[in-house]
């Protein structure tokens, strides 16, 4: 384990992985998480996003290679629950309400009722929600509102650590608006280290403290979103060609 | 009238009783062994064909030709209600197993991944996600295993277990209609009832 203090959060080294089948997701990837950023994995379908994402809570294991987050527990069960995890589909139990939904981790962890409930009530206000929602069953949330409610699960322990899996990628252009923007001012608060995946350029640019660029498995480039527009890369010119952004989303970003 | 009076000096009360015991003691078994089997093949599934093929093939043997063949088995034998029960048991393996499986199966994997990537265990993800929402599914299962009970444990009475197929068979060796009737009619009764009730029970437990 390292130092409190140390800027590494989250570490693969040489990592590979590879399905039973002999098919290769990941080939040798090298990449540093920083405590505090949010490192947006940014690929097209099948690149490895995902893979990677999983690797952190352990959802998949390295074929070969080391992924080490620092100071997180070394028991599966325990390193998992100090990671948040939101996914695109959310997965919210439909047969808990959102209050037993957001109380999930505090609940397996044994905190006291009135500590869970008021945590609830606190996460509710976080992310947007009122606190009469607490007794809904998610098929009554619209979709915006059952990812925040994905969201505040994922936030209930306090993680230092949040997985994001296109959590915005099923919303509506409004929603995932709101949602990024709401997602930016929660996280100038937290400091949460993120891990964050998507395929929208955009979104890379705007949630983006460093842009991973994957391609077929690789990691081709990490660069900060302003010298993402203008790097010399190939892939990352095509990115950039195929969304057609230009000077907007960056002056946008510095200013939410 | 004259049916009903028939009904009541003949013991049909105590041969449903009979009848029901049999269905009751023989699907709480298959439960038993069945809800483990269907877990275990739904989390490893390459145990899944075996399982459910020898399940399947139990369901073709004739149930009068498996009462017969049990029947020289010793500690089974020497009590015929035994041999019944673990006839009636073997047949409602099946749809408990499947229905299982399938309702296990069939849990959004979304929730599941969502479970496991929030750091619950095997254990707490089965019994807090998995089994609960594919409590419906199950007890569908459990609906068709005891239909298919009440029905098959008339034939029970071929062996001399008891139960409402007494009847049938006396009926049927006296050609008196009235008697296999008498046998028929509670056992009709009693699969249906039993239908609509875990029907019920299903329908409040489905998710929604």
């Amino acid at each position: 384990m390292e130092p409190a203090g140390s800027g590494i959060a989250i570490e693969f080294r040489d990592v590979s992985y590879t399905l039973p089948s002999g098919q290769r997701l990941l080939s040798d990837l090298n990449l540093q998480v920083r405590r505090g950023e949010t490192l947006v994995l940014l690929g097209r379908s099948g690149s490895g996003k995902t893979t990677t994402l999983k690797l952190v809570n352990r959802l998949l294991l390295p074929s070969s290679g080391e992924v080490r987050v620092n100071g997180a527990p070394t028991d599966v069960i325990q390193l998992r629950r100090s990671i948040g995890y939101v996914i695109q589909d959310v997965g919210l139990f439909p047969h808990y309400t959102v209050e037993r939904n957001i109380a999930l981790v505090p609940t397996i962890e044994g905190w006291s009722e009135e500590r869970i409930r008021a945590r609830v009530q606190e996460l509710l206000r976080v992310v947007g929600l009122e606190p009469q929602m607490a007794s809904r069953y998610p098929r009554e949330l619209s979709g915006g509102q059952r990812q925040r409610v994905g969201v505040a699960r994922a936030l209930a322990a306090d993680p230092p650590i949040l997985l994001m899996d296109e959590p915005f990628g099923a919303l509506d252009p409004l929603t995932r608006d709101e949602l990024q923007r709401e997602f930016l001012d929660l996280q100038q608060r937290l400091r949460k280290t993120v891990v964050f995946v998507t395929h929208d350029l955009r979104e890379a640019l705007r949630l983006g403290s460093s842009i991973a660029l994957m391609e077929a498995g690789r990691l081709v480039t990490v660069l900060p979103p302003e010298n993402f527009l203008h790097s010399d890369d190939p892939w990352a010119a095509a990115y950039v060609k195929a969304f057609g952004v230009g000077s907007y989303d960056a002056a946008e970003r510095s200013a939410p | 009238m004259n049916f009903v009076h028939f009904m009541l000096q003949n013991d049909v009360l105590e041969l449903t009783w009979e009848h029901l015991w049999l269905v009751g003691i023989s699907t709480l078994l298959a439960l038993l062994v069945g809800l483990p089997l269907g877990i275990m093949i739904a989390r490893w599934p390459r145990w899944n064909k075996p399982v459910l093929a020898g399940a399947n093939i139990i369901q073709t043997i004739p149930s009068l030709a498996l009462f017969g063949f049990l029947l020289p088995v010793p500690w089974l034998g020497a009590r015929v209600e035994r041999l019944a029960i673990l006839a009636l048991t073997l047949y409602a393996l099946l749809p408990v197993i499947r229905n299982t499986y399938t309702g296990i199966r069939g849990v959004d994997p979304a929730v599941v991944e969502a479970g496991r990537g929030m750091g619950m265990t095997d254990r707490q993800l089965l019994f807090r996600v998995e089994l609960p929402l594919a409590l419906s599914v199950i007890l569908s299962g459990v609906r068709v295993a005891v239909v298919i009970s009440v029905g098959l444990a008339t034939i029970a009475a071929a062996i001399g277990a008891g139960g409402l197929g007494e009847f049938i068979f006396r009926g049927l060796a006296m050609v008196n209609n009235q008697l296999i009737l008498a046998g028929a009619v509670p056992a009709a009764i009693l699969a249906l009832s039993a239908d609509l009730s875990l029907g019920w029970l299903e329908r409040r437990l489905r998710p929604r």
